[in-house]
């Protein structure tokens, strides 16, 4: 299980190397998808199974959606037609997927070992995290659905703006013709 | 894994986040690479609390998701008003403070 770590925590400095220097966001995406897998088994061999699952399902989804639909929101006319191609060569998606071949074998040998290849330490399941969660740290809760709240009428207030912004400009004729996309 | 071994990792991954912050002038990647610094702070909390056998780890860690939920979703947000704004999304085209 040590060695999982360790490989594991490889591929995540690698993955995080490459996400931070690549030209295209839509790479450096991909690549830190991979490292927050990565961290993901880091947890899971920690002995940390519950954080493991919250890692893959909230940061590697549901952040990573968030970045990826922005990148979406954002294409760039004729500079983005030239970078679907790009996506669509093999050279750009090698690198993800051999990493991810790597997790993925980790991933199977782990599944195949059964419960001889569970953490070192007796690992501290969903049961005791979520006693301590509405047990000492109730008002923290509640303090992060403040922040949450706080958040949602953040973005909402300044989208609205931005949508508004963006009529205006659609409806100005100088600047529709300025504008390629 | 021993305990410093992790928080060498954790490190690592929080110098590496840091340096993107720092070297890029994409604003995607800057806010990439908070999302690593923060997945590296969790980490070394996550460690802590493995090496202690405690769930407080674990729950401070839940805690680090929720603000970086909050960061990206207000970081996007303003991305996206200054793309509008500027037509670029270059961290250098903010240098000027009057709108």
């Amino acid at each position: 299980m040590t060695a999982v770590a360790y490989i594991s925590g490889a591929v995540a400095l690698l993955a995080s190397l490459l996400a931070v220097t690549r030209r295209n966001a839509v790479h450096g995406a991909l690549y830190l998808v991979l490292s927050l897998l990565a961290v993901a088994l880091v947890f899971f061999a920690l002995g940390a199974p519950f954080v493991a699952a919250l890692e893959v399902i909230v940061y590697a989804g549901a952040i990573m959606v968030l970045f990826v639909f922005v990148v979406m929101m954002l294409n760039l006319g004729r500079v983005s037609e030239a970078q679907e191609s790009v996506w669509l060569s093999p050279r750009s998606w090698t690198g993800p997927v051999l990493l991810a071949l790597v997790l993925g074998a980790e991933l199977a040998w782990v599944l195949a070992r059964g419960a001889a290849a569970g953490p070192a330490r007796p690992a501290v399941g969903v049961k005791a995290v979520g006693a301590a969660l509405f047990g000492p740290y109730a008002l923290a809760v509640e303090v992060a659905s403040f922040l949450l709240l706080a958040a949602l009428v953040g973005v909402f207030h300044i989208g609205y703006r931005a949508t508004e912004d963006e009529t205006d400009a659609v409806g100005a004729p100088e600047s529709r013709g300025g504008v390629e996309d | 894994m021993p305990l410093e071994h992790a928080l060498l990792l954790a490190g690592a991954l929080f110098a590496i986040g840091l340096a993107g912050v720092l070297a890029r002038r994409n604003l995607f990647f800057i806010l990439m690479s908070i999302e690593i610094m923060l997945n590296a702070a969790g980490l070394a909390f996550v460690t802590a609390g493995a090496h202690w056998g405690g769930p407080d780890g674990q729950v401070m860690f839940i805690f680090i998701l929720a603000v970086a939920a909050a960061e990206v979703a207000v970081g996007l947000a303003l991305l996206l008003r200054f793309y509008h704004a500027r037509r670029t999304v270059d961290a250098d085209a903010a240098d000027r403070l009057r709108g």
